[in-house]
């Protein structure tokens, strides 16, 4: 483990929590604070972040989308690196912010400046802090899904299969297919039920036919569809962040099981 | 033909229950996706060729008009003839016009998608001339009066039973005791009744897959070798084609070519690459006597510069709905009219409107696969997030989803109030949905009709970081 004790050397990173696990599954932030700590960095979390804004940029509203890029960004000001448990809202703060405030010479300025402190959580473990494991214990079969934004806008793919390597009790299965889209879509699920559902109903038959204990992702997004999917459809495969795992800290009950489930 | 873009959601359910369809999709896994990925994998350079083919389309798309001067300079110094059309109303008037004066009864077609696009078929119909198509897709499709649904495979939806049965209410000529079971035994029947057409044909009407400034030539690549016959063995050769398809030289052709058929269906080249240049010469054995190019804009000249200029270097080779999971679920068909998939989620917009079009744009989960095959590099979500933009700016967005969307906005651009909300939302429904999970809520069918919604865990992250904060 690459840890830097000298506190003048370590890093300030500012979470972007992300606003699914501010919501839904605050235990994915902590498992993120505690894997940036074991890497060494001192970490914050300003209080006047909320959404990326994606809601607002892929349904056509720019001008909220920008109001809150602005927001985003005036939140993380002063910190060295700007990490998010996400690739989908990582792929936004890094790539689509330079687009969205493009116009604008100083907001683009300030973008492209922010844009390049912007990281997914796995892959600034790997990529910038040189993590190479983690110590942590698992005992299950997993199979990881590659969510769309961090695979193809940031490059997320083998960063999570090595630390996953790692853990104590953990075998990785892949499944068929991984790189393909589960579905959610962030607001195409709601707009497109059945499509979206057409979509997950051939992603969860592929995890299921991987055979695994458990399904592992790093977008919450991807993993409350999958999830929701496999509890309506009866399977006994839970879904877990890829952080959880990583962070040792898988007591909590998976995504969308109760602590009876997890008895 | 009738668009029925506008009906996307139900064009989509019904796809969704058609099972034939599903079967006849899932081939394309196996078939065209596995296929490139072998092709690209066998090609060190593949990702640099996709960057010379890309610039080699900026490049003329930049002096557009140059190229497109000379190339008709060419096609006229070898004895053919350019007809500029504007409209998808002038190609079909100038394409009809050269088949009265011929006298033409009957017209064999190659595969073009322009042809489709301008619906020239039933153009010709109407104008009691009889058109014919020779490429095996879309001759099964044109028995069926169906619109193709995938751009170089335009009846990947039917299955091989379902041709059987179209060929037995058709060639009713033929002997009813005939065995049809293999793919062979189908191909074959359709030759023997496409032969006879090739001879009969007056006109033979083919698209272009590509056209060369410097020699005034049109390529076509084809499978079938339907396309040669098509153009050669009547008197009259009508290129169907549209002005972004020009290059500058054979040798950009040549790089285009390179990944045109390995993006497409994963070949390294395709069976049949023809090069067309004017009508037949003096001492030539055969072609045709008069040798026509109907160049169509149709709103492409208007889209240079703009926020849709990147579409003009689509090459049509079909990657982007190959590996496109909305179209791998719901097939060509739903998407309404002529180009399904990605590609058509940004060019139907831009051809029959945004306001029939609209659902195409916004039925994408935007996961990039698209882009990250196309040959050309289109940032094909990108774009299609610019109709979003538009139709938002027009007011087309779903009154009550944009409402939702106010609303959260409102509350995402004011922190302090946000988490106050969320940090009562979330406890309250973390006690609600003590199973972990809710099956039903309101407002929140679009999921949970299919899936179960995962519940918060209770108080809000925000929430539990600051009481940590308090406490150390």
């Amino acid at each position: 483990m690459a840890k830097t004790t000298e506190s003048s050397t370590r890093p300030r990173v500012g979470l972007f929590v992300t606003c699914l696990v501010d919501l839904i599954r605050p235990s994915v932030g902590f498992a993120a604070v505690k894997l940036l700590e074991d890497a060494g960095c001192d970490v914050a979390v300003p209080a006047a972040q909320t959404c990326c804004g994606q809601p607002a940029y892929n349904s056509g509203d720019k001008a909220d989308a920008r109001a809150l890029a602005l927001n985003t960004i005036a939140a993380f000001e002063g910190f060295d690196y700007v990490v998010a448990p996400s690739g989908s809202c990582a792929g936004m703060l890094k790539h689509h912010y330079p687009e969205l405030l493009g116009d604008d010479p100083q907001s683009a300025e300030q973008a492209r400046a922010f844009s390049e402190r912007v990281f997914e959580l796995i892959s600034f473990l790997v990529d910038v802090r040189g993590f190479d494991r983690v110590e942590a214990d698992f005992q299950s079969t997993v199979t990881y899904h590659d969510s769309c934004a961090g695979l193809r806008e940031l490059g997320v793919k083998q960063q999570p299969r090595k630390l996953l390597a790692s853990v104590n009790g953990l075998t990785l299965t892949e499944m068929e297919e991984a790189e393909i889209c589960c579905g959610f879509g962030g607001t195409f699920c709601i707009k497109y039920p059945d499509v979206s559902n057409a979509i997950v109903e051939k992603k969860t038959a592929n995890i299921a036919a991987s055979d695994p204990d458990c399904l592992l992702a790093g977008d919450l997004g991807c993993l409350m569809n999958m999830a929701g999917k496999m509890s309506r459809e009866g399977r006994a495969i839970e879904a877990r962040h890829v952080a959880e795992v990583l962070a040792g800290m898988t007591d909590e009950p998976a995504i969308g099981q109760s602590i009876e489930d997890k008895k | 033909m009738k668009p029925t873009s506008h009906a996307f959601k139900s064009n989509a359910k019904e796809a969704l229950g058609n099972e034939p369809l599903r079967r006849a999709l899932g081939g394309i896994k196996r078939g065209f996706v596995a296929n490139r990925a072998r092709a690209r994998a066998n090609l060190p350079e593949f990702e640099d060729l996709r960057d010379e083919a890309k610039a080699v389309k900026e490049h003329t798309l930049a002096h557009l008009d140059l190229y497109l001067e000379a190339y008709e300079k060419k096609v006229v110094e070898t004895g053919g003839h350019v007809h500029w059309a504007s409209s998808a109303d002038d190609a079909r008037a100038a394409i009809l016009k050269i088949c009265r004066d011929a006298g033409a009864k009957t017209v064999t077609k190659g595969k073009s998608m322009v042809g489709e696009e301008i619906a020239i078929n039933e153009h010709l119909e109407q104008a009691g001339i009889t058109p014919v198509e020779t490429d095996l897709g879309e001759y099964l499709i044109q028995l069926r009066h169906e619109p193709p649904s995938h751009i170089i495979a335009p009846a990947i939806h039917l299955t091989k039973d379902q041709v059987e049965a179209d060929f037995r209410k058709t060639h009713t000529e033929l002997s009813p005791e005939r065995v049809l079971e293999e793919p062979e035994q189908l191909v074959s029947e359709a030759r023997a009744i496409l032969r006879e057409k090739f001879l009969a044909a007056d006109v033979g009407i083919t698209g272009a897959n590509l056209l060369i400034a410097e020699t005034g030539t049109s390529v076509i690549v084809t499978n079938e070798g339907n396309g040669d016959l098509t153009q050669c063995l009547p008197r009259i050769h009508i290129v169907i084609t549209s002005i972004e398809k020009v290059v500058p030289t054979l040798e950009d052709a040549d790089t285009i070519l390179r990944v045109l058929a390995r993006s497409a269906t994963g070949q390294e080249f395709s069976t049949y690459t023809t090069f067309t240049t004017g009508p037949k010469r003096e001492g030539d054995l055969d072609g045709p006597d008069e040798y026509h190019v109907v160049l169509l804009d149709n709103g492409r000249s208007e889209m240079l510069g703009g926020e849709f200029h990147d579409m003009l270097r689509c090459i049509r080779c079909g990657a982007c709905m190959n590996h496109c999971p909305v179209y791998g679920a719901v097939g060509g068909h739903a998407y309404g009219w002529v180009y399904p998939g990605p590609m058509g989620a940004v060019l139907t917009p831009t051809l029959i409107g945004v306001g029939e079009a609209g659902h195409l744009p916004n039925a994408s989960t935007f996961c990039g696969r698209c882009e990250s095959v196309c040959p050309m590099r289109i940032p094909l979500p990108k774009m299609m997030r610019h109709w979003r933009e538009r139709e938002y700016e027009n007011g087309d967005t779903p009154a009550l989803y944009k409402a939702g969307l106010k609303l959260w906005a409102f509350a995402a651009k004011r922190p302090a109030l946000y988490h106050r909300l969320t940090g009562l939302v979330s406890p309250l429904l973390s006690r609600f949905g003590r199973k972990g999970r809710f099956a039903s809520m309101p407002l929140a069918g679009g999921w949970t009709d299919h899936r179960d919604l995962p519940a918060p865990q209770g108080k809000t992250f925000q929430q539990r970081w600051r009481e940590r904060e308090t406490r150390r």
